[in-house]
């Protein structure tokens, strides 16, 4: 086998490890979408601000140290005690919940009724203010996040590549980790609206709004509901990315990497994320791995985005989305 | 029996001469997917007449009018228009040809005052360049003045200068149905559609509307086709009214014809027949 | 005097046309543009230029394009840094290869430049709205910066990357480089922003102002009375990135002097402009200038109070600051989504009938 084809091989196997990270922000984007009509700008910086929260109740951090020392001239920092993995997730998880219940009882409750476009550029303020907020709470160092996932080179992949190919694949252990999560993560949440009464409820709101209003579901649970389920799909995405690079600002950039994903596959398909992902994530690594030489590097940047202008020309829909049908 | 004559016209109940064709739908067929929403339907617009199109919900008479404004482009027949056959075009290419209309949920420009959105049914008469424009001076903002008097007079016509700066959004619906008639008048259209003009109104805004429409074509010699399911304020406005049901036409012809119609009754009563 | 127009009639059209038409509004205008061009020359200096003066004024152009293109047309874009960057780098490259070419002329024709390229990434609007939209120039935002950083021609080949504005004279006097002065530099501004300004006013209460509107409040029915949504659409995209293009020339050509891509360019340039908007009132020319003032100000006097007087980090107060711009835009598409303009248009209702309210 020529040498060329195994790199891009090896490329397109790393793509898809990406690629599943932007499958996992875009799904957040997909059940808020799906339950309000809401595109969720600020998903990213959710993901980033329950990273910070994670780390910060790991290590004991007190939250608004800098605010309050610069305020009163102390020096907190933190409490002296670290917690333990299971409990700062709980913790976070709870934080989570709580943000979806703030931004549904002091900011989507008023703008009910509400273009598009307005929610759309209220979440673009939302992630403004969760961004402020994230850096005051736990400070805006970069941050290591350690939840016990095995990092480092997979031995497996290597070794089986090398029997089959005679090369071994470069693949970290930490994406395999972060594919089997994000699997894990898809299953749950599709039990969870097929078989519980919740999810049931959810799935009715995704339909039609009117009617599961007439059947007496109430729609501010259902907001509350998605948004934190949003908020726990985040707090994933935010390990995982965290785990691999660090917690920092950068984290809430894959969100950006999220819209064109969403165009691929559609605003209201969850397997239309999952494979507008893979999609992304492979054609990006693909694209920079042979075009590289010609172009020149960092074609990431932009390669989702042209993709995603190139379906909005000739497939508006997405892959996985329904034709609209306008009337008068 | 009215008589038409293919070439000369009619004389309505109340003596007015109709004249030629103005528009004439040849055999209209329009689908959506498996969906028929008009079978095989012809019928023909003469120049001054009001012209209704009356059915049931669901008959296709909005189908109709989206058709004759180009919204909706059937997969078969033919619109002739002033006699020539017209070949497809966008909506906004369809307005320029002089045709203008209403909407059934009241389409009006919520962002804007009562006088911007009349001033819009001009824009067609509007042509002064990019430039002019940016510069506001001599041709643009003469013509500007010019179809503000125009606009005016629309004004005045529909009795709504105390609106006139109004923000559409702060309207009552009778009077957003008035505006709404009024950018379509300014247009000055050769033929005016009024998709269900009556509809939601109380029976006092019916009345004004229906004065409003008899003096649109009596003073401005207006073509009018309007769709409108209630039969009676239909009956008394129209020379000829074409009935449809299931996408079909099942009527046409003056409205003492169509109330006698056999099929017409039963679409309209669902009388069953041995 | 009091505030009203009962007994102000008018006997034209045109008289009922004009930008202002309450007396007190008028006068108040001519005072403002007396004040900066007679009064501000002879009191600015580098710091004030620099701090405030300056930015504000560019970014009031920058605004009043993306406003027009959100506001007036109703289409969202997400990539005005990218076509303020276009604006930049047309006018280093024009400013290099053309030396002698006036820097008045240069600044247009990046606007043109600009203009062009907003068209191009318009064309997606024919097709789509809303945040499928704004994706589509997400793409243009991402795009246009690569290009500038990785493609050497762009930046001449300069080993940093970076491009530098050389010093360029307006009527014998050095208006860009290190020899500018802050007045003049205002100045050359200050008339961009009031031509602009005025542009912008004719442009939206004309014919095609009512186009971008009819577009922006009801497409559909827009079309189906005469608008061609390709050719408003476009149009509002080519004006609007004509101005965006314009603030980009004269922000890196006057204000920066040298510039990199991403650094000056970046996405959170294409948001503060969209903030601006919203803060100020989308769909008015005046709110463009007060978002502008409010976004431009607003951080300069948190810095002065936080960092200045009570001594905390400028991290801190940086932090504090987007929490409060984020928290700003909810409060006003919650309360008012038409922004201060809105606010202040009641307060001159009720200011009107005041003192009998009934």
């Amino acid at each position: 086998m020529p040498d060329t084809l195994l790199f891009a091989m090896e490329a397109a196997v790393n793509g898809l490890a990406a690629g599943v990270m932007y499958a996992l922000v875009a799904l957040g984007f997909v059940l808020i979408f799906k339950a309000s009509g809401i595109f969720n700008f600020s998903q990213g910086v959710m993901a980033l601000f329950a990273a910070l929260t994670l780390v910060g109740l790991q290590t004991g951090q007190i939250p608004f140290s800098h605010l309050i020392n610069a305020i009163f001239g102390t020096r907190l920092h933190h409490f002296g005690f670290t917690l333990p993995t299971v409990v700062a997730i709980i913790g976070t998880v709870a934080v989570m919940v709580a943000f979806a219940w703030l931004v549904e009882r002091y900011i989507f409750r008023h703008l009910v009724n509400q273009e598009p476009i307005i929610l759309f550029m209220a979440t673009i303020g939302l992630a403004y203010f969760l961004e402020g907020l994230g850096d005051i709470m736990w400070g805006a160092e970069v941050k290591r996040m350690d939840v016990g996932i095995p990092q480092g080179m997979s031995e497996t992949v290597d070794d089986l590549t090398f029997a089959w190919f005679g090369y071994g694949f470069f693949v970290d252990t930490l994406e395999i980790w972060a594919a089997v999560i994000a699997g894990l993560l898809v299953i749950g949440l599709v039990i969870f609206s097929q078989y519980t009464k919740q999810g049931r409820a959810l799935r009715a709101v995704a339909d039609d709004h009117q009617a599961a209003l007439s059947v007496g579901i109430s729609l501010r649970f259902i907001w509350v509901l998605v948004w934190s389920l949003a908020g726990i799909v985040a707090l994933v995405a935010g390990i995982m990315w965290g785990a691999k690079s660090g917690v920092q600002f950068s984290l809430s950039l894959i969100a950006l990497k999220a819209l064109p994903v969403l165009i691929l596959g559609g605003f209201t398909s969850i397997p239309g994320a999952i494979v507008g992902g893979l999609i992304i994530g492979v054609g990006e690594k693909l694209f920079d791995f042979f075009m590289q030489p010609i172009v020149g590097s960092a074609t990431e940047n932009w390669f989702a985005y042209m993709l995603a202008l190139v379906f909005l020309l000739f497939r508006p829909q997405g892959l996985f989305g329904e034709k609209i049908i306008e009337r008068v | 029996m009215l008589d038409v004559n293919r070439d000369e016209g009619y004389t309505t109940a109340d003596g007015r001469k109709i004249g030629r064709v103005a528009m004439e739908m040849k055999n209209i067929t329009l689908r959506f997917g498996g969906v028929v929403a008009i079978k095989d339907i012809s019928f023909d617009i003469r120049w001054g007449e009001i012209r209704a199109i009356i059915g049931p919900n669901g008959a296709g008479k909005s189908s109709m009018l989206n058709v004759i404004s180009g919204f909706y482009h059937p997969q078969e027949g033919e619109v002739w228009y002033k006699g020539h056959l017209r070949p497809r075009m966008r909506p906004y290419q369809v307005a320029r040809t002089g045709i203008a209309r209403t909407f059934q949920n009241i389409a009006l420009f919520e962002g804007m005052s009562v006088l911007d959105n009349i001033m819009t049914g001009r824009l067609n008469h509007m042509n002064k360049g990019f430039f002019s424009q940016a510069l506001w001076w001599g041709p643009a903002a003469r013509e500007e003045e010019e179809n503000r008097e125009k606009v005016e007079k629309v004004i005045d016509f529909l009795e709504i200068q105390h609106i006139r700066k109004t923000p559409v959004a702060r309207l009552p619906y009778g009077l957003k149905k008035r505006v709404e008639l009024a950018r379509a008048l300014a247009a000055e259209p050769s033929i005016l559609l009024l998709d269900e003009p009556m509809a939601g109104m109380n029976v006092e805004e019916k009345e004004d509307m229906s004065r409003f429409i008899l003096d649109v074509n009596d003073e401005f010699g207006s073509t009018i086709v309007l769709i409108e399911h209630d039969m009676g304020v239909v009956m008394d406005l129209s020379d000829r009214v074409v009935v449809m049901d299931y996408g079909k036409k099942i009527g046409d012809g003056s409205p003492d014809e169509v109330r006698s119609n056999e099929e017409v009754i039963k679409a309209y009563l669902g009388v069953q027949h041995d | 005097m009091i505030y009203r127009e009962a007994g102000d009639f008018k006997t034209s059209y045109a008289a009922d046309n004009q930008t202002f038409p309450i007396r007190g509004d008028r006068i108040a205008y001519y005072m403002v543009l007396a004040f900066a061009f007679l009064v501000m020359p002879f009191v600015i200096n580098d710091y004030w230029a620099n701090a405030i003066v300056l930015p504000f004024l560019i970014y009031a152009i920058a605004a009043l394009g993306l406003n027009i293109l959100i506001g007036y047309c109703g289409q969202l874009s997400l990539g005005s840094g990218a076509f303020m960057a276009v604006g930049a780098y047309a006018t280093f490259k024009l400013t290099t290869a053309f030396p002698g070419l006036s820097i008045v002329f240069v600044v247009l024709l990046a606007g043109l430049v600009t203009a062009g390229v907003g068209v191009l990434f318009g064309l997606p609007s024919l097709r789509i709205k809303g945040f499928y939209l704004a994706v589509a120039t997400l793409a243009a935002q991402f795009f246009l910066i690569w290009l500038f950083t990785q493609q050497p021609w762009f930046y001449n080949n300069s080993p940093t990357g970076m491009i530098s504005m050389p010093t360029r004279e307006f009527l014998g006097m050095p208006v860009t480089g290190p020899r500018a002065s802050a007045v003049n530099m205002y100045l050359l501004c200050l008339v961009f922003v009031v031509a602009l300004a005025w542009l912008a006013r004719n442009l939206t209460r004309g014919t095609l102002g009512r186009r971008w509107m009819a577009i922006r409040d009801m497409d559909i029915a827009a079309e189906i009375i005469g608008v061609n949504p390709m050719m408003a659409k476009l149009s509002a995209f080519a004006v609007s990135s004509f101005f965006i293009g314009v603030a980009g020339a004269l922000f890196f050509a006057v204000y920066l002097g040298a510039a990199e891509a991403s650094e000056a360019f970046g996405i959170e340039k294409s948001f503060i402009i969209l903030f601006m908007v919203i803060i100020g009132g989308l769909g008015s020319i005046l709110g463009s200038f007060i978002g502008a003032f409010f976004l431009i100000v607003g951080p300069v006097l948190l810095k002065l109070l936080l960092v200045d007087q009570l001594g905390w980090s400028t991290d801190l107060a940086a932090h504090l600051e987007i929490m409060i711009i984020g928290a700003l835009i909810l409060l006003f598409l919650i309360t008012e989504p038409h922004g201060i303009t809105a606010l202040w248009r009641t307060i001159k209702e009720k200011l009107r009938l005041w003192p009998f309210p009934h």
